[in-house]
């Protein structure tokens, strides 16, 4: 028989997890490239392997303290948003989606390529980068919580972490989204043009969204780095997609949009594969063999996802009102 | 239509605002805006090519001319959002070649587009907003200590409703702009380009596409633009509203100067019914009629 018990705590066990917390802040800084700035972001993937890596190198490499590594992270990013924004950010909004598809390739690229081997681990990545951060932990030793939530020390201190970045970034994001500084930058979005007729030097509010967007990208990475290792594999084109999946799924323009969207992907995937893994335990999928089932979960969460965008066209949180004016 | 339109007040006419005949490229007694030798061709065609063009202050410049002549083209050249191929202009003495859109905005040279630009998914009290200037809540460290900008914000909006009440939109201030009518997104246009207290507005076609209903209005309040002390240059194709309001008028064809002179003069002149209805009579006729047939009409009237 299956164990709906195991498949819906194991399930619930996402709404927390670091990682659900990584996407969330990733897909926050979408929203502020995508949803408020209109700039089209397709290398969140590059900000995010940045942030890892920085972070790791850092350590490993330099023997960095964690505020250290973690500035060295933001830093990269912050050059990485200027790099790509530079070029681009003057001429037509595809150009940025092109050159950043691309530099966030690059980027992956390089940290998979043998010649830095000694300081990326070329494909095999790194680990062996969390001593510091544990050292920070203020929690005694043992284990805590009840029901699917109980883990140890180090596991709460980085959910604690995780989700306390992801809670200022969104109170950062809210209050600046209602100042007059997300006024520009929801008009830049609607036509840039008539925002520079009104004498709002519009390249300087592109820029600063991207690298404000990105460096939220790098924090993510950063979260996402800590429970795993950093292989370059994991920041793939398809990082991106998925994180846009989660910013459409939440809302476009919106605050909550993002963690709602990424702890709804999370559960879903999480609940589909231990669906899966025991249905063709107990034999319910006598036709597929367990390879093929593991592939079954993401069909699946793609139809939820379409479910839910067909009958919340605007995302969970978006605004109803937004969309009859959508050309 | 357009003829029954007659502003409620009769507008005071300025006089006396050009040095010498009425002719292309005459000099004014206070120019605000002064161009010399802008060109700008797109591929093989020359679409501005104006050898000298003074705006005078304090009055109400009409732009007209063909479709194609190359007004928007030359909007564009003065208010930085295009590049000219030549030439030189200054706006109160200061020259803005080179200087990007945004600045020259800052300067009090502000500008419509033709082509409305409403933002659509932001509420018409949004629209306001951002058009005043010197705002500290728009520097992205400022903007997350409100206390540093909300007094500014509270005088801004009361500044905001007072334009919006007099452009009767203050009903909509909470909507979206998207869900204005297309007059009602050029009124409010209008109205956002005057929160910065600009010195020059540019106007292109300003009455475009408006029901009829609302032109009586825009007509007043470009009238009012002048009566508070601006300047104002505007692009428009019925003539019978630019003989109404406007001051001065200078004619464009093929991208030139062909004609200036005060509304009820340049229309007589034979440079100015060459340009609509003249050499190129068969092939403008086409694409063209509106023009031909106001052109026609006013002459009709003169006579
Ligand atoms: N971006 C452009 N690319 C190519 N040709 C253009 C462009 N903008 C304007 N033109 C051409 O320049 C000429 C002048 O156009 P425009 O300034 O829009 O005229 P007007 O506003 O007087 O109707 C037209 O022949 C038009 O086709
Ligand atoms: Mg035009």
């Amino acid at each position: 028989m299956i164990d709906w018990g195991a498949i819906f705590g194991n399930a619930a066990v996402e709404l927390i997890s670091p990682t659900t917390a990584a996407y969330a802040l990733a897909a926050l800084g979408l929203a502020i490239h995508f949803g408020y700035t209109g700039l089209l972001n397709f290398g969140q993937a590059g900000f995010m392997a940045l942030g890892a890596y920085g972070y790791a190198i850092s350590i490993l490499t330099f023997g960095f303290p964690v505020w250290g590594a973690v500035l060295v992270g933001i830093g990269a990013s912050v050059v990485f948003a200027i790099v790509l924004g530079v070029p681009t950010l003057r001429l037509r909004a595809d150009y940025l989606a092109i050159v950043t598809i691309a530099a966030a390739e690059i980027v992956r690229l390089l940290f998979t390529t043998n010649t830095f081997n000694s300081v990326t681990g070329s494909a095999n990545g790194l680990s062996g980068y969390k001593t510091e951060f544990a050292a920070l932990n203020p929690i005694p030793d043992g284990t805590y919580g009840f029901g699917p939530f109980e883990y140890n020390a180090y596991d709460w201190w980085l959910r604690i972490v995780a989700w306390s970045v992801v809670i200022l970034a969104c109170l950062l994001t809210w209050q600046l989204m209602r100042s007059p500084w997300g006024r520009v930058i929801k008009g830049i979005r609607e036509d840039e043009d008539a925002v520079r007729a009104l004498g709002k030097n519009v390249y300087s509010y592109k820029m600063q969204s991207l690298i404000l967007g990105g460096v939220f990208g790098t924090l993510a990475g950063m979260i996402f780095a800590l429970p795993r290792a950093v292989v370059p594999s994991n920041y793939q084109t398809s990082l991106t997609f998925f994180i846009y999946a989660i910013l459409l799924l939440g809302g476009a323009a919106t605050i909550l949009g993002p963690v709602i969207g990424s702890m709804i992907f999370w559960v879903l995937l999480s609940f589909f594969s231990g669906f899966i893994a025991r249905a063709v335990e107990a034999g319910w999928l006598p036709f597929m063999s367990s390879i093929q089932a593991g592939q079954l979960r993401f069909i699946l969460v793609g139809v939820a996802i379409m479910l839910i965008v067909v009958f919340r066209p605007q995302g969970i949180f978006g605004n109803k009102k937004e969309l009859a004016f959508v050309k | 239509m357009s003829s029954n339109i007659v502003p409620t007040s009769k507008p005071v006419k300025s006089t006396g605002l050009h040095i010498g005949a009425a002719e292309p490229g005459c000099a004014k007694r206070d120019p605000i805006l002064v161009a010399d030798k802008v060109s700008r061709s797109f591929g093989g065609l020359k679409a501005v090519d104006v050898d000298h063009l003074e705006v005078p202050r304090g009055a109400i410049t009409a732009l007209i001319g063909p479709n194609g002549a190359g007004k928007t083209t030359l909007f564009n050249l003065l208010t930085g959002f295009d590049k000219p191929d030549t030439g030189t202009w200054t706006f109160e003495g200061r020259s803005l070649g080179g200087v990007p859109a945004y600045k020259v905005a800052r300067m009090g040279q502000v500008r419509t587009f033709q082509l409305t630009k409403a933002l659509g998914l932001l509420t018409v009290m949004d629209n306001m907003l951002l058009g005043a200037k010197g705002q500290d809540g728009e520097s992205l460290v400022k903007s997350v200590l409100p206390f540093l900008w909300r007094g500014q914000e509270t005088a801004n909006e009361a500044k905001a409703l007072e334009l919006l009440t007099r452009f009767k939109l203050d009903t909509k201030k909470n909507d979206y702009a998207a869900s204005l009518s297309g007059g009602q997104r050029k009124l409010l246009e209008m109205a956002r380009a005057l929160m910065s207290d600009p010195t020059l507005v540019m106007l292109d076609e300003p009455m475009a596409g408006v029901n009829p209903a609302l032109t009586q209005s825009l007509l007043d309040h470009v009238l009012n633009l002048k009566s508070e002390g601006m300047s104002v240059l505007f692009v428009e194709h019925d003539m019978h509203m630019v003989r109404h309001i406007a001051d001065w008028v200078v004619v464009m064809a093929e991208g030139r100067v062909v004609a200036e002179g005060d509304p009820y003069e340049v229309m007589q002149n034979q440079a100015v019914i060459d340009a609509y209805l003249g050499k190129h009579h068969d092939e403008d006729l086409g694409e063209d009629t509106e023009n031909v047939e106001a052109m026609k009409e006013l002459l009709d009237d003169e006579l």
